[in-house]
């Protein structure tokens, strides 16, 4: 018999949490919602919109609309390529990391070390680095003859983009496949070395299988950074050429802060916000269920 | 509504916002009165893992959101068909989730 009393008022305890995040993020997320349909004339006098700001925005004939689907499909393109190439490398590199001895602390702390730069610091390096002037990215490519200009052109900018964001997060991929690839049991190696398993069979059988959780994780946390990515672009091409590496949070400030077009920018980060949202509660429940039995 | 548009004016509320939060804030409140004096299993159901009614709940909410902004993005002008259907996927989530 369970003699314990049954109370739950230790969850008294989070009620100043919850209390600072209300007046911190929800009351002001509020706010959005009310911007989001009302329109003013400044002075803060607001009037009435309805549906109107959101009509605009998921109109792609307005100009507003347009802004925001080509914001839109620009960020997907540039999450599906950065996913495309740092889940293949970063399984790649965790397969290539010593799996014990001295050399696995050294090369752990070497790959780790992109992850401990600042956003602001890495955006700033690979500006630097890619400058047509200064920059010896630029520089070398420039005297080889390859036509390379950031601010000028818009694959260079999507190249260094990309090129960054790689050289910035492969690493944290690498680092979760490798915690994946130290759980598996030394069994699972020994009854593939009794059947003859070659190494192609041993990936494919054991070990991609076995690293499914981690690589889901992996993928949804790429996502995610990819898909709110805001300072690296803006320090390296401040959104262009044009508007060719405006994503949606750097066309959101635009619009917001350098624009003040409240009730465009307010609609837009309400459907940006279902999509992150969206993704963010398929984070969650996959990390809080995949170990349960209660999955089908 | 005219007062209660006044006294929420200064953050730039209005009485249809302040309505729609304070529902939701009631949901809230009714599930985790419903979690404490009706406790629940969490069961299997088409989503393909265990949900409790929180999570139905909140499924339900995305699902709306989406059906409105898919609503409005294919120009639809009468509200009273999306607010429908998102009825009818909050019964469907509740009923088979």
């Amino acid at each position: 018999m369970d003699s314990r009393v049954w109370d739950n008022r230790a969850w008294l305890f989070v009620v100043p949490v919850m209390a600072f995040v209300l007046f911190s993020s929800l009351i002001p997320m509020m706010t959005v919602v009310n911007y989001s349909f009302q329109d003013s004339m400044g002075q803060n006098s607001f009037f009435w919109n309805g549906p109107g700001w959101f009509q605009n925005l998921l109109d792609p004939t307005t100009a507003v609309g347009a802004r925001f689907q080509g914001a839109l499909l620009r960020n997907f393109a540039f999450s599906f390529t950065v996913l495309a190439i740092e889940i293949p490398l970063g399984i790649a590199v965790a397969l290539c990391i010593p799996k014990s001895g001295w050399r696995v602390g050294a090369v752990l702390v070497a790959i780790a070390l992109p992850l401990l730069i600042p956003y602001n610091v890495v955006g700033t390096i690979w500006q630097l680095f890619s400058r047509t002037d200064i920059g010896l990215l630029g520089v070398a490519l420039g005297r080889s003859g390859v036509p390379f200009n950031v601010t000028q052109n818009a694959g260079s900018a999507w190249a260094v983009i990309v090129l960054m964001d790689v050289w910035h997060w492969t690493s944290m991929v690498a680092l979760l496949c490798y915690a994946g690839l130290k759980a598996i049991p030394d069994a699972y190696y020994q009854a593939a070395r009794i059947d003859g398993a070659n190494r192609w069979s041993v990936f494919r059988n054991i070990e991609l299988p076995k690293l499914r959780k981690v690589l889901v994780i992996a993928m949804l946390l790429r996502f995610m950074g990819s898909f709110m990515i805001y300072t690296e672009p803006f320090t390296v091409t401040g959104g262009g050429p044009g508007e060719d590496t405006s994503f949606l949070s750097i066309d959101l400030v635009k619009m917001a802060l350098g624009q003040v077009d409240l009730g465009n920018a307010a609609a837009y980060s309400l459907v940006y916000n279902l999509i992150t949202l969206t993704v963010c509660w398929m984070f969650f429940t996959y990390t809080t269920h995949a170990d349960s039995k209660d999955v089908a | 509504m005219d007062s209660l548009s006044d006294a929420v004016a200064w953050m730039a509320w209005t009485w249809q916002t302040v309505l729609f939060f304070a529902a939701l804030a009631a949901c809230l409140a009714g599930l985790t009165a419903l979690a404490v004096y009706r406790p629940e299993t969490p069961h299997v159901g088409v989503l393909g893992f265990a949900t409790t009614r929180g999570d139905r709940f909140f499924v339900s909410l995305l699902l709306s959101a989406f059906i409105f902004v898919g609503f409005i993005r294919f120009g639809g002008q009468d509200f009273t068909w999306p607010g429908l259907a998102a009825l009818a996927a909050t019964a469907l989530m509740f009923r088979f989730a």
